[in-house]
């Protein structure tokens, strides 16, 4: 795939999220002890052999290029091509401002227009999967359609309501593009992630920004997609949406089930990430830990269930922490009980304080808070 | 080239021979400690820290899983456009091809390497300790005391002084006399293997020392004691923190349970000082319904669905159902099948050991050391 772009758009639905993403984008969420959102997609496309990826952001991007930096983490940092990250210009003596990303595409058209590959593969971070990019991008190939989007066939469920589906025809064309309104017992999800030649992107974008009938780069495609021959490509791994709170916290707890774990971390495509120098994790004498995920760096003396624990976290003796998420740098002091609560990076929870949500709400504690 | 205050050079070309079979296709400084280290990421970190951006690493016993892990220094932040670290082999020259002859003759061969820089300072280290130390702090000491050469030294138990090289001192740490292994010691400051030298100095006694028929090529027996025959001045530097050499299966094995203890020495946590190495970039680690972790250290990638107690567990270590592993060193890539037992053993990189095996000594007295010829490279 040395003769494909990647392209991350971090336009993202954020509504159902809004706690944790207030200080990053859903691309910069904390994932599985020592991920980030983001991770997973830069890592398939690095592990189908894409060299030049670009990232578009929207706002709040400063977590994401302290993450991202050289690209070092995910071999991306290259003297020939690599990770380039664009974030929007704001043009204040414009009279009218634009909304939506298509302008912001269309401000960077040169990166995509002059970068020597001829295909892309566009994507989105927020659904989390391993996939062999190699073998979508040779099922492309030989489709010989103009544009092939990536879609899984899943039951549906309340975590995939108003994402958008396929409607598939013959020959496993494309017919229309809708929206999961969760009438229908199976249905075919996109997964937003689409492989065409880059001229036919180029194209699109520029007729968008010309008759000025979209905003967002997801609404030029839909329009477009009449015009071209559309084919699917399908997908059978595991996949989270990371969409809303819920969806969020069920994911992570998804990789305690060691079969989901396995279909995302193998050794043959491997997840990278930056990596940040934690010693190894000690277990204190009376600790207790069972069926928990655990970084690196992270002191522990009380008792751990069911739960996902990031790098350097803190765990008092007598706290009791289950079904939880604890994001790097916390600390949770003696005496605690913590029940369905996600925190959030650098939350301090002191003496005695019992925090308790929900499996459908968990309790969430936002960045840098002390309890 | 830049001129740079201070170039440090790590000895790193020791066999460790008493580590047995852990340094068969290992050089020492490459064997693996703490959980996740390289012994040498204690002497390179420590430069990083302590500010010195231009390194060299003298190589030559089995050097292949020692350059993997050096690259080109980023771990450390020492991949430097001027400066940086660079690893010295023994090499070929008009004159022929020869193998470093000692500790002094390894820095003799790589006087051009340290005139590039032409630096004030040279800092010698050894590549087999484990401890966390400013050289800044030693460095202007050395200036404040117009020292030629200062020693690193350490206050060991006097009981153990027979073990050392000690260095007997006057009142304000002007060292006088080297005392080799003393059985009646006059003192208790062991030398840590750590001098900075005046670069000038040193190289005019380097030169000398290679004309010198009967010289053994080495610092200790014979750089240090003639400078302090022609009358240089020499001090000791006394370093109070923690500092272990781990050349021996029981030091090593000692050192690693350090760690465990609950305000261990080394305070590997302390993020002022952090150490750094290479990252195996894995997983987090998994501890599943069965498995029991008590006083133990863990790493990445991990998958622990047994029991351990009092451990050192290294990456990507799968410890299998109804397994026992206690007071055990467990080095990365290792497999513990289901129902084997481990007592007080350091198990070597990438070895298998088999369901339902016992190892070690069940007294808890006695440490076995499992390796195999597949030691070296775990990345």
């Amino acid at each position: 795939m040395k003769n494909c772009l990647g392209i991350i758009n971090l336009s993202e639905e954020e509504m159902q999220i809004q706690e944790l993403t207030s200080v990053r984008p859903i691309a910069g969420l904390p994932f599985a002890g020592r991920y980030r959102v983001i991770d997973f997609m830069l890592s398939n496309m690095v592990n189908g052999g894409i060299h030049n990826i670009g990232i578009f952001t929207q706002s709040k991007f400063r977590s994401l290029i302290d993450h991202i930096g050289s690209g070092k983490a995910w071999d991306l940092d290259r003297k020939i091509t690599g990770v380039s990250v664009f974030n929007p210009a704001f043009n204040y003596n414009k009279i009218v401002q634009t909304h939506g990303d298509i302008e912001h595409f269309y401000q960077s058209l040169d990166y995509i227009k002059y970068a020597s590959e001829d295909y892309v593969f566009l994507s989105r971070s927020y659904m989390i999967c391993n996939m062999d990019l190699k073998k979508a991008f040779a099922e492309h190939l030989e489709s010989k359609n103009d544009i092939s989007i990536i879609y899984k066939k899943v039951k549906n469920e309340e975590k995939f309501y108003g994402l958008d589906t396929l409607n598939i025809g013959m020959n496993k064309l494309l017919i229309s593009i809708g929206k999961n309104t969760g009438k229908k017992e199976k249905i075919d999800l996109s997964m937003e992630m689409y492989i065409m030649r880059k001229d036919i992107l180029v194209r699109i974008i520029e007729e968008s920004v010309e008759s000025g009938n979209s905003n967002y780069l997801k609404q030029a495609l839909f329009q477009e997609l009449v015009n071209y021959k559309v084919g699917t490509c399908k997908y059978d791994g595991y996949l989270a949406c990371i969409n809303s709170n819920k969806n969020f916290y069920d994911a992570n707890m998804d990789m305690l089930d060691m079969d989901i774990y396995k279909q995302l971390f193998n050794n043959e495509r491997p997840v990278f990430t930056k990596v940040k120098d934690e010693p190894s994790t000690i277990y204190r004498e009376n600790s207790d830990v069972k069926n928990s995920l655990v970084a690196n760096g992270c002191d522990i003396e009380g008792e751990v269930k069911n739960s996902i624990i990031f790098r350097d976290v803190h765990i008092a003796e007598g706290t009791k922490v289950t079904n939880s998420i604890i994001m790097q740098r916390t600390k949770i002091e003696k005496n605690c009980s913590l029940n369905n609560v996600i925190l959030d990076k650098y939350v301090v929870i002191s003496k005695e304080n019992i925090l308790a949500g929900d499996k459908k709400i968990p309790y969430i504690v936002g960045k840098n808070l002390t309890i | 080239m830049i001129k740079k205050e201070m170039v440090a050079l790590i000895l790193a070309g020791g066999q460790g021979s008493r580590l047995k079979g852990l340094t068969k296709n290992l050089a020492k400084p490459a064997v693996p400690f703490g959980g996740k280290y390289r012994i040498i990421d204690f002497p390179l970190s420590n430069c990083s820290n302590s500010g010195i951006d231009t390194v060299g690493i003298l190589t030559q016993y089995q050097p292949l899983a020692l350059n993997a892990h050096i690259g080109i220094g980023k771990p450390w932040d020492l991949d430097r456009t001027r400066g940086g670290v660079k690893i010295l082999p023994p090499y070929m020259s008009e004159e022929g091809g020869r193998w470093f002859k000692g500790t002094s003759n390894a820095i003799f061969e790589n006087i051009h390497f340290v005139d590039t820089y032409d630096p004030e300072y040279v800092l010698i280290l050894s590549g087999d300790h484990i401890y966390k130390m400013d050289y800044m702090k030693m460095l202007k000491y050395h200036k404040e005391k117009k020292s030629e050469v200062t020693l690193g030294v350490i206050e060991v138990p006097w009981e153990d002084t027979y073990r050392f090289g000690i260095l007997n001192t006057e009142e304000n740490l002007k060292i006088y006399e080297f005392d080799e292994k003393p059985k009646n010691a006059k003192n208790n400051l062991a030398s840590m293997g750590i001098y900075i030298f005046n670069w000038k100095k040193l190289k005019e006694y380097l030169i000398k020392d290679q004309e010198n028929p009967d010289t053994n090529y080495d610092f200790g027996k014979d750089i240090l004691p003639k400078m302090l025959n022609d009358g240089n001045d020499m001090y000791a530097y006394a370093f109070d923190g923690y500092w272990r050499d781990v050349g021996t299966l029981e030091s090593l094995w000692e050192g690693n349970m350090e760690m465990l203890e609950k305000d261990s020495p080394l305070n590997i946590h302390d993020r002022t000082w952090k150490i750094y190495s290479r990252n195996a970039n894995l997983p987090p680690q998994i501890i599943t319904n069965n498995a029991n972790v008590k006083s133990s250290m863990i790493n990445e990638g991990c998958y622990i669905d047994g029991e351990v107690n009092k451990s050192v567990i290294f990456p990507n270590v799968k410890v299998g159902k109804n397994a026992q592993i206690i007071q055990s060193v467990i080095m990365p890539n290792v497999v513990v099948e289901d129902n084997a037992v481990i007592y007080k053993s350091i198990i070597g990189t990438n070895s298998v050991i088999k369901d339902g095996s016992v190892v070690g000594d069940k007294e808890l007295k006695e440490i076995t050391l499992i390796s195999n010829e597949d030691n070296g490279l775990f990345e």
